[in-house]
């Protein structure tokens, strides 16, 4: 392909990622944080601009491109304006990797690249830079503490972050995004639940702890709470971005919704099955649409409606319960694929993103020594000895 | 021709920040700027397709080495406000010795016959990384991480002493 195509095709790609990460996971994302918070402690969240508040973010958008950018007066000027870029663009750059289904015989992703999770974890890691830079040049000690916070945490977990990586790609055998998904498809199953054959499911205890280390160190990763010590609003006014005016402000926020919804699609691809649609028989489809019936039930027509902490499970159960009964009625009907991969891979990626948001607002934040204790005495070793223990089981039983 | 300009811009970004890195007043900055020395260098090892040490080289040395320098830059007592002189009066001896080391590593870089027929590439060279790290050079392999590990275990040691 000649050299100027190539650079369209990059151009075009990079703005349609940016349009995807700006409207679909900081617009929508952070509508979607708002209205999940407000419901959880019985609020209402936004409501007014659009339908149930849809435009709200939009509107938000709108009013931060009009807002003057100020630069504190004793503030680093250069590195100051330069630090929301490096955070954004190390979201934008998270998203080369993703694949987001099939179409046509053709795997929807920018580039298949060899070291595809390994360059997913080294610019995830370049975030950091923009996060302590600019909470060094605001000139500002809650900025600065905010910054430092934050180094020590994204280095403490990098580690379990890599363990989980790591594992995935000992399992897999490649660090391909789309090679392990080709692997799950191979096997049949997703790595959460079954390693290959002949281990199967013998390999779910191995796979469920190593997805619930990924998530927690992915979580501690992009800041949220209960790990959202670097913004800490109630100690840090809004930590490494206070001083942060208008659009660049939003270009942080823009950064953190962007790598959590990539933090997101990394786990789907690695244990969740990536765009892969499960396969069940029709009876087990029904079975798990009365399940999730049943449990709607429970919950709207007994005391338990009025408790918050269930209504999370009353939304999946609700959304198991409509995506089930399509599936049963489609595997009844004979099709093959019942629904479009990128459907599966989206529902699975907002799956996610509602369990995070569901923790976010359940759990109170830790503190800097329990955050700490927590990746270096918990996770680390952990990871370290789920990867010796799946090592173990692949080699003595496996190929 | 293309490899050649994408060789020149690399040099170009990798060099630049490198010689804000010995000459800015601010070490803040100077810190900073080994951001896009790394990523320049990281670009040649994407050209020698050695993609894996060009994801390791971000990963350690961009993400987290940086960071560390920083961080320690950071936590020093006055260290981020002081304008830190990098010239002393001792500017001729460094001069002499550069240029001394310069022109011996041209001869050497021009008298030396270099192989330019190279083996074929591994198609996947992760897979020859890890096998050549657990079999050819284990020892050196396994002397390594025990330099880590001491040193992991100083600094605790280190850490320890104060309370």
């Amino acid at each position: 392909m000649p050299w100027f195509i190539e650079l369209l095709k990059a151009t075009g790609l990079a703005v349609v990622i940016f349009t995807f990460l700006a409207v679909v996971s900081a617009m929508f994302g952070v509508y979607l944080e708002r209205k999940i918070s407000g419901w959880i402690q019985a609020r209402l969240g936004p409501k007014h601009v659009g339908p149930q508040g849809l435009l709200q973010t939009v509107a938000d958008t709108v009013k931060l491109l009009q807002k003057e950018h100020i630069t504190p007066r004793n503030a680093d000027a250069l590195i100051f304006n330069a630090a929301p870029v490096i955070v954004a663009v190390a979201a934008l750059l998270d998203w080369i990797v993703i694949p987001f289904g099939k179409f046509g015989g053709r795997v929807l992703v920018v580039r298949d690249i060899n070291i595809g999770v390994l360059y997913f974890a080294a610019m995830a890691s370049v975030t950091v830079i923009g996060i302590i830079s600019g909470g060094w040049s605001s000139n500002n000690k809650y900025a600065l503490l905010g910054g430092l916070r934050s180094a020590a945490q994204m280095i403490s977990y990098e580690i379990p972050l890599a363990l989980g990586i790591l594992w995935v790609a000992m399992v897999a055998g490649t660090l391909s995004t789309v090679g392990i998904v080709d692997a799950q498809v191979k096997q049949g199953s997703w790595f959460m639940f079954k390693l290959p054959p002949p281990i199967g499911w013998f390999g779910l205890p191995f796979g469920i702890l190593a997805s619930l280390t990924f998530l927690t160190a992915a979580t501690a990763e992009v800041n949220r709470v209960p790990f959202d010590l670097p913004e800490a609003e109630s100690e840090l006014v809004a930590g490494y971005f206070a001083e942060y005016t208008g659009m660049r402000f939003a270009l942080f926020q823009l950064g953190e919704y962007g790598e959590m919804f990539g933090m997101a699609g990394v786990a789907t691809i690695m244990f969740f099955g990536g765009w892969t649609e499960p396969h069940l028989q029709p009876w087990m489809w029904l079975l798990v649409t009365l399940a999730s019936l049943v449990v709607v039930a429970v919950i709207l027509f007994s005391g338990l409606r009025q408790t918050l902490l269930v209504r999370p499970i009353l939304i999946l159960a609700s959304l198991g319960f409509l995506l089930s009964l399509v599936m049963f009625f489609g595997s009844r009907a004979g099709l093959s694929p019942v629904l479009p991969s990128p459907v599966w891979f989206l529902t699975k990626l907002f799956a996610l993103v509602f369990f995070l948001m569901w923790m976010r607002w359940t759990y109170p934040r830790l503190r800097l020594d329990q955050l700490l204790n927590l990746s270096w005495k918990v996770l680390l070793p952990l990871g370290l000895l789920n990867l010796v223990a799946t090592g173990f089981v692949l080699t003595a039983w496996g190929r | 021709m293309g490899e050649l300009a994408a060789f020149m811009i690399l040099s170009l970004v990798t060099l630049i920040p490198a010689v804000v890195v010995v000459t800015s007043s601010n070490i803040v900055r100077a810190a900073l700027s080994l951001v896009p020395t790394f990523l320049g260098v990281t670009g040649l090892y994407v050209m020698l397709q050695a993609e894996f040490v060009a994801g390791i080289q971000v990963l350690i040395y961009a993400g987290a080495i940086t960071v560390l320098i920083l961080f320690v830059i950071m936590l020093t007592a006055g260290g981020t406000g002081a304008r830190t002189r990098q010239i002393n009066e001792q500017v001729p001896l460094g001069a002499m010795a550069a240029v001394w080391l310069a022109f011996v590593l041209i001869v050497i870089f021009s008298r030396t016959v270099w192989p330019v027929l190279a083996g074929a590439l591994p198609a996947y060279n992760v897979i020859a990384v890890g096998n050549a790290f657990l079999t050819d050079y284990v020892l050196i392999f396994e002397v390594t991480s025990l330099v880590l590990l001491v040193s992991l275990v100083g600094a605790i040691v280190i850490a320890r002493r104060e309370e």
